[in-house]
């Protein structure tokens, strides 16, 4: 899932090299175990004395017009002597797990001090204990997460992980094939948008905005259930109604037509809407959409020192007042209460925004995925993927 | 002594690069492939136990996508041949000084990534191409037929992506037919069509079997069409082992499934060249 707000041939380019690279590595990881994993995690040699090394998606962080520097790091290393090396290439939750899991197991450093999985990817992170707990006393700003994301049955207490941007997912389209917009399943399949629908590759979201449609709590839901709204989604396929299930892609085919109507991502559809007046539109089901986040995590490979530093860079992003540049540049959901008053003094229109500041009525019909055992997230991939020709 | 170990010495550096990054994976897949998930273990957790129903159950499983990929390799093959004959056939013989330049012009789409090629494929097939109008216009296809997303799509985009593959191979052997052996044939009475049959084709065969297997075995294998291109319905063995390894992280499946096609590409080909019987090129 990575949040580009690019052109859309960019960013479909940059997709798909991000998927045939994480099948190189899989050969990779087929074939040399121990070896090649051990000259996969890049260039980075330990860290040294105040330098954080931060893995995060691609164009994630507020970056200046030249594209190389990131203002919000230049004021934090002005304020704390702290350098931070932000390397952009969390590309993929699996790819990245794949290059870093063999470090982790053997504890040897993975050449990063903060990472930014997805909430499930970060289960799994918690699960295996690759992650540290934050030092609360290091980490006080940690108050100032949204009470929706603050928490997950991933990590209740937000103990070693704090939300980097939330994703909301709901209903995107174009305005004019659906002139009356899209609130209800029945809305999305309507004959105007036959073969012409694409949903989200991400199970979680894609699954998730169908449960909800058929009255499924997300924070309880069961296998039969799931089960039960996978056919769903396979029934739709098979009589031709979706084009596709896909990652991010799905904004380019909006643009270009091949689709009309979407289950896809909140800051996706508002770089569409921003840069193609009122030609496409989003919207949270009546029902109920999703809400997941990346979360910020030290893993377990970190020194005590080097920790210390992370925690400050993590705290650093929790002021409102940071927090508010950085959504200013990414337009995904702000965790972080307070930013929107901030918001206010840069842009009083993206501090009014829905897709940025979702308002509490919005809020109250997001709901989070649950955490899946590890059995459960195979078998319901693999029923997904199933559904979706894999 | 020295004679029979210069040969072998000058071999292992070729021999020690296939055995560390061939044989070696390739026994590790084998393992992997016979391995089953630790009971109450994590994600892709999986432990030796050599169970060998991994490659009935992961082929049953996915009949579909793997005679997807055979037919839509095959008909991309055929395609291909079809297309890339003539025009090898026309730099060979009727290239004359721009010979050269256009070989150039047929190996140019290498210069640009095989993705952005694919990619502009999506394009070239879009709504907002010329040829889903033009085809509507001409009542070809219907208001709603969109040409993305199908099977169409897959099939144009491998025999684009392969076609330069399948024609160098074809020119290279048809250029080296001497053209009087044509004119022999002529002189024998024997019509163009019976000069192609009899004399072109035979001595081009080397050429049409390098051209079809390099073009053949990618496309059985490839999922990166069937991804950008493609639908749900349309996908290929490729994408199950790729969905396999890193979205359901079952790494045995993956591993039993990559076997499998290896394993049936193996047998194809070999029957193939069997019966091309070109000794010239095994």
């Amino acid at each position: 899932m990575a949040k580009q707000p690019l052109s859309q041939e960019a960013r479909s380019v940059l997709n798909s090299m991000v998927s045939r690279r994480a099948v190189l590595a899989g050969a990779g990881a087929v074939a040399g175990a121990g070896a090649l994993a051990a000259c996969g995690s890049g260039g980075n040699s330990a860290s040294a004395k105040d330098t954080v090394r931060w893995g995060n998606w691609p164009l994630y962080l507020d970056v200046d017009d030249s594209g190389k520097k990131y203002p919000t790091l230049e004021a934090f290393k002005k304020q704390t002597g702290i350098t931070v090396k932000y390397f952009e290439d969390y590309n993929d939750n699996d790819e990245f797990f794949g290059k870093v899991q063999a470090q982790l197991k053997l504890g040897k450093d993975i050449g990063y001090d903060l990472v930014c999985p997805t909430d499930w990817m970060a289960a799994r992170w918690i699960r295996l204990g690759y992650t540290q707990k934050f030092d609360a006393a290091n980490v006080p700003n940690k108050v100032n997460i949204l009470d929706t994301l603050a928490s997950p049955s991933f990590d209740p207490k937000r103990e070693s992980s704090l939300t980097w941007q939330g994703i909301m997912g709901g209903f995107g389209w174009n305005t004019s094939k659906n002139p009356k917009g899209i609130r209800t399943l029945d809305d999305l399949f309507s004959p105007a948008n036959k073969g012409k629908i694409v949903v989200l590759s991400e199970m979680r979201d894609t699954i998730g905005i169908i449960l909800r449609s058929q009255g499924v709590s997300l924070a309880t839901v069961t296998e039969d259930q799931f089960m039960n709204a996978v056919d769903f989604l396979a029934k739709k396929i098979a009589d031709g109604w979706i084009r596709g299930v896909k990652g991010n892609e799905y904004a380019e085919d909006l643009t270009s037509g091949d689709a009309t109507a979407v289950i896809g991502w909140s800051g996706d559809m508002f770089i569409l809407k921003s840069e193609n007046e009122g030609k496409f539109d989003f919207a949270i089901p009546e029902s109920g959409g999703t809400i997941s986040g990346d979360n910020m995590m030290i893993p377990s490979t970190v020194t005590a020192e080097a920790k210390v530093n992370t925690e400050k860079v993590i705290n650093y992003y929790y002021e409102p007042a940071v927090a508010a540049e950085v959504a200013a540049y990414v337009n995904y959901v702000c965790p972080v209460k307070g930013a929107q008053a901030e918001m206010e003094k840069i842009d009083p229109k993206l501090a009014a925004s829905e897709f940025i500041f979702p308002s509490a009525k919005t809020m109250a019909n997001l709901s989070v995925f649950r955490s899946l055992t590890p059995a459960e997230e195979t078998s319901w991939t693999e029923a997904f993927q199933k559904a979706a020709g894999n | 002594m020295k004679k029979i170990s210069t040969p072998y010495l000058l071999l292992l550096p070729g021999m020690g690069f296939l055995f560390t990054f061939f044989l070696l994976p390739l026994f590790n897949l084998a393992q992997t492939s016979t391995q089953t998930p630790i009971s109450g273990g994590d994600t892709g957790q999986n432990e030796q136990t050599w169970r060998f129903g991994n490659y009935v159950d992961a082929f049953v499983a996915n009949k579909e996508q793997f005679s997807r990929s055979f037919i839509y390799a095959t008909i991309a093959t055929i395609l291909a041949l079809a297309i890339a004959y003539p025009l090898a056939y026309a730099i060979a013989f009727k290239g004359g000084k721009l010979k050269n330049f256009m070989l150039v012009l047929v190996v140019a789409p290498f210069f640009t990534s095989f993705l952005l090629r694919t990619i502009a494929w999506k394009q070239i097939l879009g709504e907002e191409g010329f040829v889903v109008p033009t085809l509507r216009s001409l009542g070809i296809i219907s208001q709603s037929t969109t040409l993305t997303s199908s099977a169409f799509a897959v099939v144009a985009g491998m025999t684009y992506n392969f076609l330069p593959f399948m024609t160098l191979p074809l020119y290279a052997s048809i250029d080296r037919i001497d053209p009087r052996t044509l004119e022999a044939s002529g002189d024998l009475y024997a019509n163009g069509f019976t000069t192609f049959r009899k004399v072109t084709l035979p001595l081009s065969m080397p050429g049409v079997v390098a051209g079809t297997l390099l073009t053949f075995i990618p496309a059985a294998g490839d999922y990166v069409n069937a991804s950008i291109l493609g639908s749900p319905q349309t996908k290929m063995l490729g994408n199950v082992i790729e969905s396999r390894y890193f979205k359901i992280v079952d790494y045995p499946t993956a591993a039993a499934l990559s076997f499998t096609l290896m394993a049936a590409i193996l047998i194809l080909v070999t029957i193939y060249v069997r019966k091309a019987g070109t000794e010239e090129l095994v």
